[in-house]
């Protein structure tokens, strides 16, 4: 085997967050090399919906998303190109006078905390932004936020920390993390490679990474369902979700239509494989039809998964390792990752670089599930 | 639902064959095909084609009416009209998810038989997309559903399929305006080498010395290893113009046919992640089978030009192979016909080499100039494609990415071999390792409102 090939930071996995990390990193002055089993952008971060929402986050949330909402507000800046960010609104429809109040309570809620940018609109003003909506629809819940192509994305913060030095390898599986002699040692099935600090972005695949290095982290991989129609007239020009069920729906700049809404398909992680549920997403057709009743007669273009890791609170990994210093973590964004993805680099590197742990990423620390598991462990010795 | 011994998608040569073998060995068979009556493309109407066409048409278009009676009377459920969409593996076999006018249905079968046929090769020349330019299989389908063309074409390219059509064309007094054949002179010698082997299949040589010689008695002027060919016209065909053997030509016309041979339809066989290796020859990627026509997927067969080019007649044969070996596996005893079937095979395949090398695609088209169009659907050129390919686009699912070719109505039909012909070109590795499109179902466009409907496990 070749001799270990060294740098400040090793980055596992060349998704969004993986890219981000390690650009931001390389701009602090670390040597940073990123390896990628597959592909940059292969799985999640490619195929995903787009959505750079603020709307309906968790509260914990929030104070990140709204950070990488003024990232997103100048990312060719970041990176130095558009890709694709478009900003319109994101709504959450109401299709009842019940539904309007829970979606009020919500931005009362969000008030009372200091974050202004969720807002009520009525019935009128819905029609004015969706005027294709259907009758029944009362009103709605609207942020000014976004989308934007997530291939495009994701490839540009690759090509951008290549630019800044990064060394990316794809096709670099590691099989093995250890850390001795104060250095992480992953081995890949083609070379070893060392460096004082890691960073695991492997998204479907970061709990096993964590485990090698005794961290705790159940994550789940999941197959989140898409559907793209052929190319439609004009008709809606923000991105669309519904208050009490499972939808995301968008039109893209070319006319065709987007449409997800947290269904899964199956999922073999170890295969890179997803298999399409049409059960699960006849649901979906479902629902789309009756919040946009043109779109009974849209045509299917193409369905679709991304290989994606999901926490049991929906909420991401992001932080420092429980049990090493020199150990990090960002992955687990529970199909909610896109948005937060240039901020999340960004406090990532500032975190591994200085030390300094923002109080946007603090709640979302590994430890949560390291309780949780010795309680496991716990209960099954005693039972 | 019930649940077949053995479903067979495709109602052509190789569709028709398997289920009347299956059927005369005691399985019980669902046929899905799109077309409203059996017959493929190469029997395309044969149970109501007139006399009168069928004379025009030829014999080998007659051959075909015996094979559909026979499939018409074997027993087998035909569902004509039904578009398979989707196809998944349960543990035991397979789903078949398919549209029909009412609405989609499942089929489930233990075994299956991709009998799905082959693509016309698309052919990127400048001009191709204009109107008034088609395929010479397009103008073939014409001819068998409606019988007339409305003008005489130019027809480009060239193939046995070319020379075919040209001579039915001169049967129904509208002969092709002209033939510009693409083939090099350095082909015919490079094909003699195959000409022994292909002697053992010397009906094929004759059928095409005999085609030649009724289009040189009918006046059809054929143009010799054409290049430079453009496409004319503004907001229609107007002309063709190219250089054969160092002249200039230019032939005004409304109407030209393309073709540079067919290859085999990959999209069920990529869905299903069958293992696919790149034939040399046939310059198309065919999925990898055993002697029986059993892909990688266990129990999938695929039988017919999908499993790699070889013709109607073999295409029947092969059905015939994989039907006796499904019954087989569904507890018969082996059949003495398989040896027979296999020689039978291997005899229809001899002018094979011979061919593929005399007819091998046309270069001008296999590497189309920068600014030609590949892809269709959504307008992307072969320098798009190269350029993206440099850009860190090493896959064709990059490129798809990055480009959209492939996420288009045709859904890679058209583009496919064609982006990873450039991306092979632009990095300088083999097919094999560039690899093609992940093909996403559903298979066809399918209608919203008939995804919202399907609620498969009523039925």
């Amino acid at each position: 085997m070749t001799p270990p090939r060294a740098s400040d930071l090793l980055v596992i996995g060349g998704g969004l967050h993986g890219c981000a990390a390690a650009l931001f990193a390389a701009q602090a002055g670390l040597r940073v090399t990123l390896l990628e089993k597959d592909s940059v952008a292969r799985h999640a971060s490619g195929v995903n919906a787009g959505g750079v929402r603020r709307l309906w986050r968790d509260l914990e949330e929030v104070p990140l998303a709204e950070r990488s909402m003024q990232m997103w507000h100048r990312i060719s800046d970041i990176v130095g190109e558009e890709c694709g960010f478009h900003p319109v609104p994101q709504v959450k429809v109401a299709e009842s006078e019940d539904d309007l109040a829970f979606l009020a309570a919500r931005a009362e809620r969000m008030r009372a905390e200091g974050f202004t940018h969720e807002t009520i609109i009525d019935r009128k003003e819905l029609r004015v932004l969706l005027p294709a909506v259907a009758e029944h629809c009362t009103g709605a819940l609207v942020s000014e936020d976004g989308f934007a192509q997530p291939f495009q994305t994701t490839r540009a913060f690759a090509r951008r920390a290549r630019a800044q030095g990064v060394a990316i390898h794809e096709g670099q599986q590691v099989r093995r993390l250890s850390h001795e002699a104060g250095l992480w040692r992953a081995e890949t099935p083609e070379a070893v490679w060392t460096a004082g600090r890691v960073l695991n972005c492997a998204g479907a695949w970061a709990g096993g990474i964590a485990a090698q290095i005794g961290d705790v982290a159940p994550v789940e991989p999941i197959a989140p369902l898409m559907m793209v129609t052929q190319r439609m007239r004009p008709f809606c020009s923000a991105v669309v979700g519904v208050a009490r069920r499972q939808l995301s729906f968008k039109q893209m700049p070319n006319g065709t239509v987007v449409i997800g809404g947290a269904r899964l398909g199956r999922v073999d992680p170890a295969r890179n494989r997803t298999d399409i549920d049409f059960r699960e997403l006849a649901q979906t057709a479902r629902t789309a039809r009756e919040i946009f009743p043109l779109m009974a007669g849209a045509a299917i273009q193409r369905c679709w998964s991304g290989i994606e890791g999901r926490m049991p609170d929906r909420l991401p990994v992001i932080g420092r390792s429980a049990r090493h210093e020199s150990a990090f973590h960002a992955f687990g964004f529970s199909a909610h990752g896109f948005q937060l993805g240039p901020a999340t680099g960004a406090l990532m590197a500032d975190l591994i670089a200085t030390g300094r742990l923002a109080p946007e990423i603090a709640p979302f620390s590994i430890t949560r599930f390291a309780a949780s598991a010795e309680a496991q462990s716990q209960t099954r010795r005693t039972s | 639902m019930s649940r077949k011994d053995l479903c067979i998608v495709g109602a052509g040569p190789a569709g028709m064959a398997a289920a009347v073998a299956a059927r005369q060995n005691g399985l019980s068979v669902t046929v899905l095909d799109e077309a409203p009556r059996p017959g493929g493309q190469i029997y395309r109407d044969i149970t109501r084609a007139p006399q009168q066409r069928q004379a025009l048409l030829g014999p080998d278009y007659r051959a075909g009416a015996g094979l559909a009676q026979a499939f018409a009377q074997s027993g087998s459920v035909h569902l004509a009209g039904a578009s398979v969409w989707h196809i998944e593996e349960d543990g035991a076999g397979f789903v078949l998810s398919y549209s029909t006018d009412e609405g989609s249905r499942v089929v489930e079968a233990n075994a299956l038989i991709v009998a799905t046929g082959a693509l016309e090769r698309p052919m990127p020349l400048p001009g191709w997309t204009l109107p008034g330019v088609t395929t010479t299989g397009a103008l073939q389908i014409l001819m068998k559903s409606a019988g007339v063309l409305a003008e005489s074409p130019v027809l480009v390219g060239c193939g046995p399929l070319q020379l075919l059509l040209a001579a039915q064309l001169v049967a129904a007094g509208r002969p092709p305006r002209a033939i510009v054949e693409t083939v090099p002179a350095e082909n015919m010698r490079r094909a003699l080498k195959h000409l022994p082997r292909a002697l053992r299949g010397a009906g094929y040589l004759v059928k095409g010395a005999g085609l030649l010689a009724r289009l040189r008695r009918a006046g059809v002027p054929i143009y010799r290893d054409a290049r430079d060919i453009v496409l004319e016209g503004e907001d229609r065909l107007e002309a063709v113009s190219f250089r054969s053997r160092g002249r200039a030509h230019r032939i005004e016309t409304g109407s030209a046919g393309l073709h540079h041979g067919v290859v085999p339809n990959p999209q069920v066989t990529r869905l299903m992640r069958c293992e696919h290796r790149w034939h040399d020859s046939q310059r198309a990627f065919v999925p990898v089978c055993d002697a029986y026509g059993e892909s990688s997927v266990p129990g999938l067969f695929v039988a017919g030009d999908g499993a790699g080019i070889r013709g109607a007649r073999s295409a029947a044969l092969a059905g015939r192979l994989a039907a006796l070996r499904v019954a087989e596996r569904a507890g018969q005893a082996a059949s003495p016909e398989i040896a027979k079937l296999r020689r039978a095979l291997a005899r229809d395949a001899a002018v094979r080499p011979f061919l593929e090398t005399l007819y091998a695609p046309c270069a001008q088209a296999l590497s189309p100039a920068e600014d030609t169009l590949v892809c269709r659907c959504e307008e992307v050129t072969a320098g798009q494609v190269r350029a993206a390919a440099k850009a860190h686009a090493p896959g064709p699912n990059q490129v798809k990415s990055f480009l959209r070719t492939g996420m288009g109505p045709c859904q890679g039909r058209v583009c496919g071999l064609a982006v990873t012909a450039l991306l092979a070109e632009s990095s300088g590795r083999s097919p094999d390792e560039t690899g093609y499109f992940r093909i996403r179902p559903p298979l066809k466009p399918l209608s919203l409102s008939e995804l919202a409907e399907f609620v498969p496990d009523e039925e």
